[in-house]
């Protein structure tokens, strides 16, 4: 078993209790719906113009399975292929470990100050803080990273990580930040803002750090998808690249890349093609940063690879689709769920990497509705990995003796009992039907009582009918005897 | 044909009337309505909410009463996802290769009503007539869960007297979600907000689906509100004639 410590992830117990306070945010409210909505239907309508969606998607899991079924040899092939173009790796058995790594290449190159293309994994392993404590400025060149750095924040979404903010708000926040009071809300005059910013940066640093969205095992190349072109800057600029990468990332052939970047962008921006690929293979004298560094890290991943419904988790290609379209992150926003990893994707990833006893609302964060796994582009069946962490969070909390005496497992082990059972569980209706007496009125129960009270807080429960269908059955074949 | 009932649980508790519809539907179409008494439930509110131990003597109940029969009808998405998608994995998470093997042989002939009506029987005028202003909610088991297509939509459209409206962002979940109902009720509450919205705007009299589960969720709150707006199964309105 994995010390949770030696696993950084910002950990909220309890999700409903964020989804709580979010949902009473109605500049949040608003916000996210708008957003939501407009990114859905780009999916939607850049989808449904390849007639041959599924089949693409068939391909990418399969793509996936096989690198999961042969990630070790896979990753070895990785690793010599970017060594003999003349890269170096390394690798993190954990956030500690990738950390360790980074902070001391950073040291070895004498920099103070680097530059960073947006990463989730960098986050997961909370690398600028590893950095700030060893005296290091990390400077987020995304535009969304950026605003929420300036605002001190967490992201609240994968790929848009300022989705819950609008202009206004931004604007207010660069006003304060940036020491520009002039500065209207129109989005050019945002966007130069942030663009005089950065480009100081670019010109002045000399080391930077990315995450990686595929390496190809064959040649050893490593590609980043974006849209701004401030992560090309980044992975070109410097002297020194880093690039932190999680080791269900790779890819086993050059050819693969041509399945994923077709389904990547459709199912991500919803755009038929993303504005900037990068794609590097080492170094190249007089071309590029001269010396670059490919850190594979596992944190928590090998355990996910071992469980066989989970790792399915590990196909996941960070495209946001099934954050987009959840009806419960829609709501909640990103924030409630305490997770690098918000919306469907999350609440499978979180819990598999820290533990389902460090992360156990998150399973519970989803109404299974299984719109996630129809827009998924590598077809994870988020529901059926979401059941299955439920079971591990029950067995879990069944084997302590606060949990065997919950109220839930009691109840639960009951009521299992009597499904058990046809004669238990027509006895259990039969006094359902005269118990309920004192709570019904007009055939509805407004204010139900124990575990019906958090139903009833909110809508109104049905009446149980005061003859059950078997007992019409009985009475009806009882009827047709005497007939005949 | 003779038809095995499933009705599930909570239908045989709280929703009877839709369960005398089926069988008054059927029955009227000319076929033999089984009523296995040894059924109880499917075992999906446990198996989703975590109490998988709990489940399997439920799951491998309902598999030991409905094994014997060739066609298995259930007025409920959920409850025949829960056995056609559910039940194998069931069956592997708990090394039971036996169940595993009766659950290949049972799934495939466990149909929802609808789908039995118009894919199987290849029946979509029943002969109903039901003058009233109808919407239909999708419910996600039905839609994307064992994906009944437009079965019920058109077995709605061929019913005489009906004034059928469409729902608008039909596909998205009331919110209901089994136990996620009371444990993240809030978000629950949320969802289902803009379902009722939605529902109002159609100025429809009955909002139809095909799973009494999410109907108690949203028929609560339109109850609730006093929506004068009401919810019932789609056999329910299937079943009404002259």
């Amino acid at each position: 078993m994995r010390k949770p410590e030696s696993v950084i992830i910002d950990l909220s117990p309890h999700f409903e209790i964020g989804a709580k306070q979010a949902l009473q945010n109605t500049q949040l409210r608003r916000n996210m719906g708008k957003a939501t909505q407009t990114i859905r239907a780009k999916r939607a309508a850049v989808v449904d113009e390849m007639q041959e969606w599924e089949s693409l998607r068939v391909a990418g899991q399969r793509i996936k399975d096989e690198v999961m079924r042969n990630l070790d040899t896979y990753l070895i092939q990785l690793e010599a292929a970017v060594q003999r173009a003349g890269g170096h790796v390394h690798w993190a058995r954990d956030a500690r470990e990738a950390n360790q790594i980074v902070t001391q290449l950073i040291q070895r190159a004498g920099a103070q100050e680097i530059i960073k293309v947006k990463s989730l994994t960098t986050d997961e392993i909370r690398l600028n803080e590893a950095l700030h404590v060893a005296g290091i400025t990390a400077i987020e060149t995304d535009l969304a990273e950026l605003i929420i750095q300036l605002a001190n924040e967490k992201s609240s979404h994968i790929l848009v990580p300022a989705i819950h903010k609008n202009r206004a708000e931004i604007r207010a926040l660069f006003q304060k930040a940036m020491n520009l009071p002039d500065l209207t809300d129109e989005p050019q005059q945002l966007a130069a803002a942030a663009r005089r910013f950065l480009r100081e940066k670019f010109m002045t640093v000399t080391v930077a750090t990315s995450g990686a969205n595929f390496a190809i095992a064959e040649t050893g190349s490593v590609c980043v998808v974006e849209s701004e072109g401030n992560g090309r800057m980044c992975l070109t600029m410097p002297d020194v690249l880093i690039s932190v990468m999680g080791i269900e990332k790779i890819l086993p052939r050059w050819d693969d890349l041509g399945v994923f970047m077709q389904l990547l962008p459709r199912s991500s921006t919803g755009e038929r093609m993303n504005p900037y690929t990068t794609i590097w293979t080492g170094v190249h004298q007089g071309d590029g940063p001269r010396e670059f560094h490919l850190v594979l890290l596992d944190n928590g991943r090998s355990d996910v690879l071992a469980d066989r419904v989970g790792r399915q988790t590990l196909h996941c290609i960070r495209c946001s689709a099934c954050i987009n379209i959840c009806p419960v992150y829609e709501r909640t926003g990103g924030h409630a769920y305490g997770s690098v990893y918000p919306g469907p994707i999350g609440a499978i990833l979180t819990p598999q990497l820290v533990g389902t006893a460090h992360a156990s609302s998150l399973p519970y964060a989803s109404s299974l509705c299984g719109a996630c796994y129809d827009v998924c582009p590598v077809r994870i069946n988020i529901p059926e990995v979401l059941v299955h962490l439920r079971g591990k969070v029950v067995a879990e909390k069944q084997a302590t003796i606060q949990g065997t005496l919950a109220a839930e497992n009691i109840g639960m082990k009951a009521i299992a009992q009597v499904f058990r059972h046809q004669t238990l569980y027509e006895a259990a209706q039969k006094s359902g039907q005269l118990a309920q007496h004192f709570f019904v009125t007009d055939g509805y129960i407004e204010q139900g009582p124990g575990p019906l009270a958090s139903w009833t807080k909110m809508r109104d429960f049905p009446a149980m009918a005061n003859q059950s269908f078997r007992e019409w059955w009985r009475e009806r074949k009882h009827n047709d005897k005497d007939k005949s | 044909m003779k038809i095995a009932l499933f009705i599930t649980c909570f239908n045989d508790t709280i929703f009877p009337n839709t369960g005398k519809a089926v069988v008054e539907i059927l029955e009227r179409l000319g076929h033999e309505v089984i009523f296995p008494e040894a059924q109880t439930c499917c075992g999906q509110m446990h198996f989703n909410t975590g109490y998988q131990a709990e489940a399997m003597p439920i799951i491998r109940q309902f598999v030991h009463t409905f094994s014997a029969y060739d066609v298995v009808v259930s007025p409920s998405a959920s409850c025949t996802g829960m056995v056609r998608d559910m039940y194998r994995l069931a069956a592997e998470v708990h090394h039971d290769m036996v169940l595993a093997e009766a659950v290949d042989q049972l799934a495939g002939r466990v149909y929802e009503f609808s789908e039995l009506l118009v894919n199987r029987l290849q029946v979509v005028d029943v002969g109903a007539y039901y003058p009233h202003r109808v919407t239909y909610h999708p419910t996600c088991h039905s839609l994307r869960g064992i994906r009944v297509g437009d079965a019920p939509e058109r077995l709605l459209r061929a019913v005489r007297g009906i004034d059928y409206v469409p729902l608008t962002s039909s596909s998205e979940c009331c919110g209901f979600g089994g136990t996620f109902a009371v444990k993240n009720a809030d978000t629950s509450m949320a969802m289902l907000g803009d379902k009722i919205r939605h529902i109002l705007d159609t100025r429809a009299e009955v909002c139809v689906a095909a799973d009494n589960s999410c109907l108690m969720h949203i028929g609560g709150a339109l109850h609730r509100q006093r929506s004068g707006v009401r919810v019932a199964h789609l056999a329910e309105i299937l079943v009404a004639q002259e």
